[in-house]
């Protein structure tokens, strides 16, 4: 579920009010929305591949909450890890994240293979 | 209940929901100059199960005996269920109109130059068709869940209104010469990737205008995620190994989708992934090939090619599986005048039989039956140049009942337990039925007349699941042989292929129907 917008890093943009399928989030006046239905949340984690500034952070967890803290995330590395591996908005011009979905029946296929 | 203000708009084909099926079925209409509105309950874009996923496609060229020898594979999997003049319908359909989407879909190219049309990554390819649509002058309304189709007096349907999550309306109101449904499958709140909008909305609508369903029995479906969360993408699992709690490798029947192993050694303990045999080439390029997979490992802390996991089994209910509201022509209708429907709201019996058809015939199926819908409604709605002002009756919304989590609950305890699911006999399908019974029953005991959008948006949401599993659970009694996704342990043999029919509100009925015989 997601957990946590980290304060310092939204620009309270609302991008992610408008994208989430399940109206988890509740829109402030030039704050950071309010996660105001958690438990709501799908653990789809699109939100956060719509979010230019990293901010969101979602748990693989859909079954009960881990709260968490925004300094151990800033340290973590996670935060923005979806966006970046999709190459999206900044990252399209790193070849080496290019998307490479197209190789899924290969590796099937591999699989299939003795 | 009264609300406050409500959004009126008149459109040609009104399509509820904004998925894959109803993005191709939006772009398709108003390619034909219709004025399309698009109702979607969250957010067209990453609406639908396809959005947090990989579609592959059923994308086949038009080259020597290559189509006709898929559908004859096709054929015996769907095991005496399968149409193939649907099949080649949807494989051409598909063909044809998937590489349309590169003009906002940027595809790469694979290792050889080539760009490989049918393989697209969910967030991008939902991403595109949203903008694809907008840029054809279709309206799109975010976060609208239809509650009511609109019925004219004659009972043919005239639109529908639903509630707006976000807007400054409360409510809205679209009256339309066609109306596609396109709302996606039915999960029962599982944890399944993406699928918590899809509670069967669509075929609660459909079942109160008349329409009925085929294959709801196929619906046993299970997919492994790694333990609590929603992570259903399979390909890394398969290269898996599973092992029991003592470390006793579990024996994998031969056939992929069968994951009923897994649902009988869940049963008496936790089961263990091990996907060291996963190549070192395919570890490196996961990210870029399926980028939310190595994110949830890496926030469990998890390194899934050297520690083994604990894993669990996800319910895919008609989403994967194939029961859907019966298409009752080549048109893509249900039997309803001006109501066509697209996608997984749809059985898609004509083109997997009793069988899932995987992501790829799905996603095909999604497209061309999207496709097929919008032309079928704008032909409908130019043919019968009725007044979008004749009167209609707005519905009725009854009241709804305080505490929800009990009913979901029980539900839930029928439809997303693997063994009752995967292991049905008379006696278990009996005593669900009846679990089920009780539940619809509370749903009616409604006394919170003034509800607001989401309360009523989750009632009805409840309502539709309920309905859905009831229609599952009779259709799966009715069928007391075992065929495809639907296993009795009681099986009785029957000869000749037949398709299970049902519908009804107040008391479910099914009734079974000879399949056609292949010419």
């Amino acid at each position: 579920m997601i957990e946590l917008i980290v304060e310092t890093r939204c620009t309270a943009c609302n991008i992610c009010v408008e994208v989430c399928p399940r109206d988890v989030l509740s829109p402030r006046e030039g704050q950071p929305p309010i996660i105001a239905y958690q438990v709501d949340c799908q653990t789809c984690f699109l939100c956060e591949l719509y979010c230019k500034t990293d901010a969101i952070y979602v748990h693989p967890d859909a079954t009960q909450a881990h709260p968490q803290n925004a300094e151990i995330l800033e340290a973590s590395g996670l935060l923005g890890e979806y966006r970046r591996n999709s190459g999206w908005d900044e990252w399209s011009v790193h070849e080496e994240l290019r998307n490479q979905h197209w190789r899924m029946e290969d590796v099937f296929r591999r699989a299939r293979s003795p | 209940m009264k609300f406050s203000s409500s959004l009126r708009l008149e459109a040609d084909v009104l399509i509820i929901g904004g998925g894959l099926a109803g993005c191709w079925a939006a772009i398709t209409a108003a390619q034909t100059g219709a004025r399309v509105v698009v109702a979607e309950k969250g957010y067209c874009g990453t609406a639908g199960v396809a959005a947090s996923a990989g579609p592959g496609h059923w994308f086949i060229p038009p080259d020597g005996t290559l189509r006709r020898d898929a559908i004859a594979r096709r054929l015996e999997t769907a095991q005496g269920l399968g149409d193939a003049d649907w099949m080649e319908t949807i494989i051409d359909r598909t063909f044809r109109t998937l590489p349309t989407i590169a003009s906002h879909y940027r595809y790469t190219q694979d290792d050889n130059g080539k760009v490989r049309y049918h393989a697209l990554r969910g967030p991008e390819y939902l991403r595109a068709l949203r903008q694809k649509a907008l840029d054809c002058g279709v309206t799109v309304l975010d976060h609208s869940p239809a509650l009511a189709l609109l019925r004219h007096g004659d009972t043919s349907i005239a639109g529908a209104t639903g509630v707006s999550l976000k807007s400054g309306h409360d409510q809205w109101i679209v009256r339309s010469g066609a109306t596609i449904l396109a709302t996606g499958g039915c999960a029962f709140r599982s944890h399944l990737l993406g699928s918590a909008n899809n509670t069967g909305d669509g075929l609660l609508m459909a079942a109160d205008a008349g329409a009925c369903f085929s294959g709801m029995e196929f619906s046993a479906f299970f997919t492994i995620v790694p333990a609590n969360t929603t992570m259903a993408r399979t390909m890394i699992y398969s290269f898996a190994r599973y092992y029991d709690a003592a470390g006793h490798e579990l024996e994998r029947p031969p056939g992929s989708h069968d994951n009923s192993f897994l649902a009988r050694a869940l049963k008496k303990g936790q089961v263990f992934c091990d996907l060291s045999g996963v190549p070192e080439d395919i570890r490196r390029q996961l990210p870029q090939i399926s980028p939310n997979v190595p994110i949830t490992f890496q926030r469990l802390g998890i390194d899934p090619f050297s520690q083994k996991f604990p894993v669990s089994l996800v319910g895919e209910g008609t989403i994967r599986g194939v029961g859907g509201i019966r298409v009752m022509d080549r048109h893509s209708g249900c039997g309803v005048p001006g109501l066509y429907v697209a996608g997984d709201v749809a059985s898609r019996e004509p083109v997997t039989g009793a069988i899932s058809g995987g992501g790829a015939v799905n996603a095909a199926w999604a497209l061309s039956s999207g496709c097929i819908a919008a032309e079928a409604a704008v032909a409908y709605t130019r043919r019968q140049r009725r007044s979008l002002k004749e009167p209609v009756t707005l519905p009725e919304y009854e009241a709804i009942a305080g505490d929800s989590t009990a009913v979901e609950h029980a539900v839930q305890r029928e439809m997303l337990s693997p063994n009752k699911q995967y292991f049905r006999t008379a006696s278990s399908l009996k005593q669900s039925s009846q679990a089920l019974e009780d539940a619809w029953e509370r749903l009616s005991l409604g006394d919170v007349h003034q509800a607001g959008a989401r309360a009523r948006l989750r009632h009805q949401e409840l309502k539709a699941l309920t309905a859905v599993a009831r229609w599952c659970t009779a259709s799966a009694l009715a069928r007391k042989e075992s065929r495809g996704l639907h296993y009795r342990c009681d099986a009785e043999s029957v000869a000749m292929p037949a398709h299970i029919l049902s519908g009804g509100l107040a008391k479910p009925w099914t009734r079974s129907v000879p399949a056609k015989v292949p010419s």
